[in-house]
């Protein structure tokens, strides 16, 4: 087990490097750089300002000072924020997507599962029609969609909840019920098919001969059998949700992490492109770890123990 | 066979709904079984056995399953009257069913003792602790060795003859009345088979359970029955003691299964006999006697009318028209 988690810590850190290595070589790639669409400036000022966040280094030189500050979790300062670094910017905006994030994936997991159980054991009546229309509508129908579509219902017609900021449970429900609607409908979808494989198994077969009630074989003989694919998508779907949304955060005028990823490249905020992409990562990774360490506890047919083929 | 019967099953008839037309997988058929005894049912894939089996415990999904006609008389009590809460009561307490293919009956992420101890505690209403003692005891009942070592594992950590196992011990840990065995060596090594039959046997002896034994395999039924039932076509074509099916069949069904037994006093060259053709399509079976297609001995009348209720001895009975005083007699020479 232990030995297991050193070799996922330490392949970790081989995926992260690449990750960097590939990031920021592609990103200096791109036309431009942080000051070009500053207006008028004399080109002594831009040389000032350039050496002062050492543009001017060689490119491998950047890049090796970039890893050197990157070992006592220094993401550097921002271009575009001036006198705010990185590690700032995550500091202030990532609680706001923590906490939103959050509340989504319990309510994706708590609606999903559910739903999901319930259209397999109805197979073919209309609960598993119904749900399934839900969920096929939940899954293709963009986020803005669904946000603009509440923000109108609740709060401008009913009038029930405001329709962005942030400041309080009220201004969450709105944006975390967006931010919920397409892992909630790919849970229910993911559940439905993956217990309808259960149900189908010999060993229910054997529960019910044995004379278990059906809410017995549900809960002890198929739901555990059937959660082990959902775990997997949940892993990379909650380091989705909780790093935020660019789309969800800009409806709803929320100062979460999302609208950093997009906003740091448009702006060539080179170091804050960077930070965002290690932190989403290292979240990534970190989920995809936490997933793999779920697995034994459902299936006792995994086993870790960090070497090949066993 | 002075006692009533366990289990009567009378004119049981078991439709199944599809979209291309209704399946009559079990037609009609009448069978008892006495407590103690233990009977075979016999015939090729398709012809009906493991749906009379599904039948019994009502596990037959409805739909597209349809109990058409018929009583199956547990008892005194119909079982196809009972309601779904009522038939769990009875499940795997009072009747239990082992299913052929032992890899895939058990759950792969429960443990055994768990899933031996989950009936016991249900139906006894035993705690934790003796469910788990019991299970330990039926572990070592089916020769399970160390037990309570292997009451923790899981089945993927047990192997396929040992699943058998573990299975005949969860169907038995209620001490039923009645144990339906669903082909329960088909999947197993030959060695394997024989053990489990054994098994099988030993323990019919011990606990005075009722058996059902369905198979395709003549011999395991030869080994462990007393009463064999040769079915086709969903219906029953003959019946009788295990003398009397095996050394005076009557039916030129069974006696195409006896011959195409594999035999150790076989020329090496020698053929080993077929039945030539297919089990007929059920969606639409052939008029008659269902057997006629493939009947070396068919008359014109066993392609009209189904042949009526032969009774030979007490308890053997046939239906076929060869039993009809005007039939020619046939030559043959089979006994298994």
């Amino acid at each position: 087990m232990l030995r297991y988690m050193l070799i996922r810590i330490f392949n970790s850190l081989l995926v992260l490097l690449a990750i960097i290595t590939i990031t920021f070589f592609l990103m200096h790639a791109i036309p431009g750089g942080p000051f070009t669409s500053e207006k008028n400036i004399p080109a002594a000022v831009l040389k000032n300002i350039e050496e002062h966040y050492r543009l001017h280094d060689p490119l491998w030189k950047q890049y090796i000072d970039y890893l050197g500050n990157l070992t006592h979790f220094d993401l550097g300062p921002s271009f575009k924020y001036a006198g705010r670094t990185v590690n700032d910017l995550i500091r202030e905006s990532f609680p706001v997507s923590l906490q939103l994030g959050m509340v989504s994936i319990a309510l994706s997991i708590l609606l999903g599962i559910p739903a999901g159980a319930i259209a397999a054991l109805r197979q073919n009546k209309w609960q598993d029609y119904a749900t399934m229309f839900l969920a096929t509508l939940g899954v293709s129908v963009p986020s803005f969609v669904l946000a603009t579509l509440l923000i109108y219902i609740f709060a401008i017609k009913l009038s029930l909840l405001p329709a962005a900021m942030w400041g309080g449970i009220t201004y969450m429900i709105l944006p975390a019920l967006t931010l919920a609607g397409q892992p909630t409908a790919f849970i229910a979808r993911l559940t439905r098919s993956s217990m309808l494989e259960v149900l189908a198994q010999d060993y229910i077969k054997t529960a019910r001969a044995k004379g278990l009630s059906p809410a017995l074989i549900l809960y002890r003989h198929a739901l555990k059998n059937a959660l082990i694919p959902i775990i997997t998508y949940i892993g990379p779907m909650a380091a989705g949700i909780l790093t935020g949304s660019f789309i969800i955060e800009n409806i709803f005028a929320i100062p979460g992490l999302g609208r950093h990823f997009v906003t740091s490249i448009y702006n060539r905020d080179y170091t804050v492109i960077l930070g965002v992409t290690i932190f989403y990562s290292v979240l990534i990774i970190g989920l995809n770890l936490i997933v793999d360490l779920i697995y034994p506890l459902l299936n006792p047919r995994i086993k870790l123990t960090g070497k090949q083929g066993e | 066979m002075n006692s009533n019967p366990l289990l009567s099953v009378e004119e049981l008839t078991v439709c199944f709904d599809t979209f291309a037309g209704e399946v009559k997988a079990v037609d009609t058929i009448s069978f008892q079984v006495y407590p103690g005894e233990a009977i075979g049912i016999v015939g090729e894939s398709g012809c009906g056995k493991s749906v009379t089996a599904h039948s019994i415990m009502q596990l037959i999904p409805t739909p597209p399953g349809r109990y058409a006609k018929g009583k199956i008389l547990f008892g005194k009590d119909d079982l196809l009257q009972k309601s779904e809460a009522d038939m769990a009561k009875i499940r795997g307490n009072d009747i239990s069913i082992i299913f052929q293919d032992a890899m895939t009956s058990l759950n792969p992420v429960l443990t055994i003792g768990m899933q031996i101890g989950e009936s016991l505690q249900l139906h006894q209403h035993m705690n934790k602790q003796d469910a788990y003692a019991r299970a330990v005891e039926m572990l070592r009942l089916v020769g399970i060795p160390s037990p309570e070592e292997r009451i923790k594992e899981y089945p993927h950590q047990f192997s396929g003859g040992m699943r058998q196992r573990v299975m005949i011990a969860m169907a038995l840990s209620c001490n039923p009345k009645l144990l339906i065995a669903d082909e329960p060596t088909t999947a197993l090594d030959v060695t394997i088979q024989a053990q489990i039959l054994d098994l099988m046997k030993d323990l019919q002896g011990k606990l005075n359970t009722a058996i059902i034994l369905i198979s395709h395999d003549l011999g395991a039924i030869a080994s462990l029955c007393s009463r064999v039932i040769v079915m086709y076509a969903g219906k029953i074509a003959e019946a009788g003691t295990a003398i009397d099916i095996f050394h005076q069949p009557q039916h030129p069904y069974t006696w195409g299964l006896l011959q195409s037994l594999p035999r150790i006093d076989m020329m090496q060259k020698q053929k080993l006999a077929i039945i030539p053709g297919q089990p007929p399509d059920l969606l639409s079976p052939p008029t008659g006697c269902p057997f006629h297609p493939r009947c070396p001995h068919a008359m014109s009348i066993c392609q009209e009318h189904y042949p009526e209720t032969t009774v030979l001895t007490k308890g053997h009975m046939v239906h076929c028209w060869l039993q009809h005083p005007d039939a020619p007699k046939p030559n043959r020479e089979v006994t298994a």
